[in-house]
């Protein structure tokens, strides 16, 4: 009996990095939950991509639940994403609100008028400043904010069909039930 | 055959050079005591996008943006730990190199404890068995302790 103990070792070190294996192919090991699920959205006062002289605040867009979504023409992931978007943003029944982030405007909007425009207002963030608050740190992101302006719902990463049936509809469905 | 490879060594480490000299933009520092914190606390914020780096060695242009946040919010006289907060309020625990001790976090601070002292335990055990079982062995000599 004692003879096989090394070997009980063996096999219960085999368990362990298998599990360690398992664990970290099941999730991205890059993302960064966000501390932001469930609290208030940072107010922001952000230019409108396409008429930098009016502002959208976080106050103005209280009152209905949105879809922020963090892109940027030189973001390939985005470009990855865009198509998804274009598809099945305006299935959501919610505006999808786009954030731009870190962008020369004329490059946005170039990029934009080549791949089709899937949301109902741009806002832009030059210099970055208030995505600090909202936590980005890579685009894509997008955040689910809810009537109340509450951050209900937060991707990393570009959407995929898979992932706006499994997680972003079900949580728009569920805000929709609170409040009719 | 030796020159051009001599030649591309002295250019690659002329590179590294500046991409180290890159990451340390120039900020205004107030005093030599100033500059000190900064790259002390900085170095102790993990960059978000690249992470095994930390925010003071990053090139990456959020790392940069963190680095001009905190250099400012040290301008308006906060201390190390409020920016931490600040951060932390973002992005999370994450973003600090040394975690907190909390609920979650129990078994990464005295997980290595308990591996050491399962570890003392099982050779104690051993030390033990193998000492009783000696001592009737010895004597006969019939060398049955073979492990």
């Amino acid at each position: 009996m004692s003879r096989l103990l090394p070997f009980f070792g063996f096999l219960l070190l085999v368990a362990l990095f298998g599990f360690g294996i398992w664990w970290n192919t099941g999730h991205d090991q890059r993302e960064v939950p966000s501390p932001l699920i469930d609290k208030p959205a940072p107010a922001y006062a952000l230019p409108k991509l396409d008429d930098p002289a009016q502002t959208v605040s976080k106050a103005a867009m209280l009152g209905h639940p949105y879809l922020l979504n963090v892109f940027a023409s030189w973001c390939i992931a985005c470009g990855e994403e865009h198509p998804v978007l274009m598809a099945e943003g305006r299935t959501l029944g919610i505006p999808v609100v786009g954030y731009n982030y870190k962008d020369a405007p004329e490059d946005a909007k170039a990029w934009l008028a080549q791949h089709g425009n899937p949301y109902d207002l741009i806002v832009a963030d030059r210099e970055g400043r208030t995505a600090i608050d909202f936590g980005v740190y890579g685009a894509p992101e997008s955040f689910l904010v809810d009537a109340k302006g509450v951050i209900r719902y937060k991707r990393i990463g570009p959407f995929t069909p898979e992932a706006i049936e499994r997680e972003l509809k079900p949580a728009i469905a569920a805000l929709q039930r609170e409040t009719p | 055959m030796r020159a051009p490879l001599r030649l591309l060594c002295v250019l690659l480490l002329g590179l590294a050079g500046l991409a180290a000299a890159q990451a340390i933009d120039p900020l205004p520092f107030k005093d030599h005591a100033q500059e000190v914190r900064f790259q002390q606390l900085t170095s102790q914020l993990r960059c978000l996008v690249c992470q095994n780096e930390n925010l003071a060695d990053s090139n990456a242009g959020l790392a940069r943006d963190l680095r001009h946040e905190v250099f400012e919010q040290m301008q308006q006289g906060k201390s190390d730990d409020e920016i931490k907060q600040y951060l932390v309020a973002r992005y999370s625990d994450f973003v600090l190199y040394d975690p907190p001790l909390q609920a979650g976090t129990v078994l990464l601070w005295f997980g290595p404890l308990l591996v050491l002292l399962g570890g003392a335990v099982a050779v104690a055990v051993t030390i033990r068995r193998r000492s009783r079982r000696a001592v009737p062995a010895t004597p006969t000599e019939t060398g049955d302790d073979d492990w």
